[in-house]
């Protein structure tokens, strides 16, 4: 593959694994405090279109963010209402988020704008632009490192870089302050976290609304930044990859960056078969690629590249006295 | 209030389809939705046109999942609906399973042509000559020698669309390289606006200056990213060129809304089983030309287009059918 094309393909790779790494570490903060998400796919899409329907009737794509993730943060609450508070089953109720959000979006939408269930396309301050960072023109002539910089590190939209520096602070967050250390406890011994005088509701809670937040912003950036508006079922599956991606990573921050990165590789390749067949002089189909992702998960499910060990309380909810 | 009586409408639109029992026409709208801006919603305009013209009124049900299409078609058909009209290949099972069981139910089916019921009128359109004409005009304005086609999910049909465009930019340049890439292999591909875009920015990134998206909804972020990246695009079946003006190089028309029409119209009484073709002889394709892309096509390339057109109609050019041998001359897929 020449410098270029693989340099076209990383571009696009960190494009597709944005929305990937938001919601595979809103899946991370959730799964730690022992709560399951199935329901990041769902959450994405309402953020997707309520950013996407605000930013198009303000013409200001912040107000549209925060419209977003306040969505997003209302499902949360809602799955948090309904595994935490009343101790339902966590998967049935992620499910639920997922149908929920597929309608009421569509519905919402062809009640707002009449366009069938999408909103009008965006444009201007409606939509996050590419932000050109400093001396990308100037150094774009050096050898190599210039267009590694000014075209695959320069030139995306604001939330790329929000979702980069999410990693280091998950990890900060999760395994540096005392707030990580009792997060990840509820997860695996809700109970001596009880004994200590911590409320375990209140953890979960917190956790729960955080994965809110993320999956608002990976909704956000599906409609805003990487597209101009709101496209029914536009996260198609995106959701699901992620929890892939958290397994695949071992619920780990870095891991998930890692993880993300290489799914958004996996789809950024499968758009250029051209590149790919170059490379290897054998034809590959686009859908083997578009699978790896699945069966790479199951690999790692199967034990074969070390172990994944989920949060050991996680998919319980937590009963006090009996 | 009124989203209240959205919601209510939709959770009652299957309860009123089981009572009415007029000789109303019915249209079921394929995957991809009723406003696609695209295929399903020009047939949404044909069946409007036909409804504001005549005063009457006509049912329509969308599918949004594989295991809807049998059950909509026959409830449409046990409410006594007369002539129904179904959109899409994918609804080619739909029909050979319905239609022989209410034999006195007249029904339609848009891009099929190789069933045999009596009661069913197949009209295909001949979407590789109308390709074929927005190929001549991507070929004549590109400036860097390579053009780009993005289709939906990977059937036949977009292929035979894919196929003809090819045959059009080469007819005017031969030496230019034509860049085609699929979506995707599930109906989730007629969908995916997100990676539509993708594929369109790989595209340009190959030299691509002129891109035409045969893709659905997903051809909306095809359109997006083109405009974004400062290229041209083709619409497809709907006139799209007022999305980005002067962006939107042109548009591939398949008058799906003249072929509702004429059924509606044809009502009943009229109603002629068989096989039509839509082509350029009778306006069934072509391409589309208005305020928003006038100061793109300078008249060279008009006169040339409509040159070919005339050729195609008279048969001195020969456009082949990627279903004729389940190949293409033109381009490989």
């Amino acid at each position: 593959m020449e410098f270029l094309t693989l340099l076209q393909v990383l571009d696009s790779s960190v494009r597709l694994a944005t929305p990937l790494l938001f919601a595979c570490l809103a899946g991370l903060f959730s799964e730690r405090a022992g709560i399951f998400d199935i329901g990041l796919e769902g959450k994405m899409l309402a953020a997707a279109f309520f950013s996407a329907a605000f930013a198009a009737v303000s013409g200001s794509v912040w107000i549209g963010l925060l419209a977003g993730i306040g969505a997003s943060m209302v499902l949360s609450l809602i799955h948090g209402l309904a595994s935490i508070t009343f101790r339902g089953n966590q998967l049935i109720s992620g499910v639920a988020i997922n149908f929920l959000a597929s309608g009421l979006t569509v519905l919402i939408a062809q009640d707002w704008f009449q366009q069938g269930g999408r909103t009008p396309s965006l444009s201007g301050g409606a939509r996050f632009n590419e932000i050109t960072l400093p001396f990308a023109d100037t150094l774009r002539d050096v050898a190599y490192l210039g267009p590694i910089y000014s075209d695959l590190i320069s030139g995306h939209t604001a939330l790329v870089y929000v979702a980069f520096l999410t990693v280091p602070l998950t990890w900060y967050v999760l395994f540096r302050t005392r707030f990580g250390l009792r997060l990840r406890a509820v997860g695996e011994n809700p109970a001596a976290v009880d004994t200590a005088g911590i409320s375990v509701i209140r953890l979960r809670f917190t956790a729960v609304l955080i994965c809110g937040v993320l999956c608002g912003l990976a909704g956000a950036y599906l409609a805003t930044g990487l597209q101009a508006g709101f496209v029914r079922e536009m996260s198609s599956g995106r959701g699901y990859i992620a929890l892939a991606a958290l397994i695949f990573a071992k619920w780990r921050p870095w891991y998930a960056l890692w993880a993300c990165l290489l799914f958004g590789f996996l789809q950024a390749l499968s758009l250029r078969p051209d590149a790919v067949t170059a490379l290897v002089q054998v034809r590959v189909p686009g859908q083997f690629l578009d699978a790896l992702p699945y069966i790479l998960t199951v690999v790692i499910l199967a034990g074969f590249v070390g172990k994944a060990t989920p949060p050991r309380a996680g998919g319980e909810p937590y009963v006090k006295e009996r | 209030m009124s989203f209240i009586k959205t919601a209510l409408g939709s959770a009652a639109a299957l309860a009123v389809l089981a009572g009415a029992a007029l000789a109303e026409p019915a249209l079921m709208y394929d995957l991809g939705g009723k406003f696609d801006k695209s295929f399903n919603e020009a047939a949404y305009n044909g069946a409007q046109r036909w409804a504001e013209e005549t005063g009457e009124s006509y049912q329509e049900i969308e599918v949004t999942a594989e295991a809807q299409r049998v059950q909509f078609a026959t409830r449409l058909a046990e409410a006594g609906y007369n002539p129904i009209v179904v959109l899409g290949f994918q609804n080619a099972a739909t029909v050979e399973e319905v239609a022989p069981k209410y034999p006195d139910t007249k029904f339609a089916i848009i891009d099929v042509s190789w069933l045999d019921i009596p009661n069913l009128q197949q009209i295909s359109f001949a979407e590789h000559e109308g390709s074929y004409l927005v190929g001549m005009l991507a070929a004549m304005a590109s400036k860097s020698g390579t053009v780009g086609f993005i289709g939906g999910m990977d059937v036949p049909l977009i292929r035979h669309f894919a196929c003809g465009y090819a045959q059009g930019a080469k007819a005017v340049n031969p030496d230019i390289n034509v860049v085609a890439n699929m979506t995707g292999t599930t109906p989730a591909a007629w969908n995916d606006p997100v990676k539509g875009g993708e594929l369109t920015k790989g595209q340009i990134s190959q030299g691509a200056d002129v891109v035409y998206a045969a893709a659905g909804g997903t051809g909306v972020g095809v359109l997006q990213a083109a405009a974004d990246g400062n290229i041209l695009s083709i619409g497809v079946d709907s006139n799209q060129n007022y999305l980005h003006p002067g962006k939107v190089l042109t548009s591939m028309l398949k008058r799906v809304d003249n072929a509702v029409y004429d059924v509606f119209k044809n009502g009943v009484d009229g109603f002629e089983p068989g096989v039509m073709t839509m082509g350029l002889d009778n306006d069934g394709v072509g391409y589309a030309l208005d305020e928003y892309n006038e100061a793109l096509i300078t008249d060279e390339m008009k006169a040339a287009v409509d040159d070919a057109k005339a050729k195609i109609i008279a048969g001195d050019i020969e456009v082949v059918s990627y279903y004729a041998n389940d190949s293409c001359p033109a381009l490989d897929f």
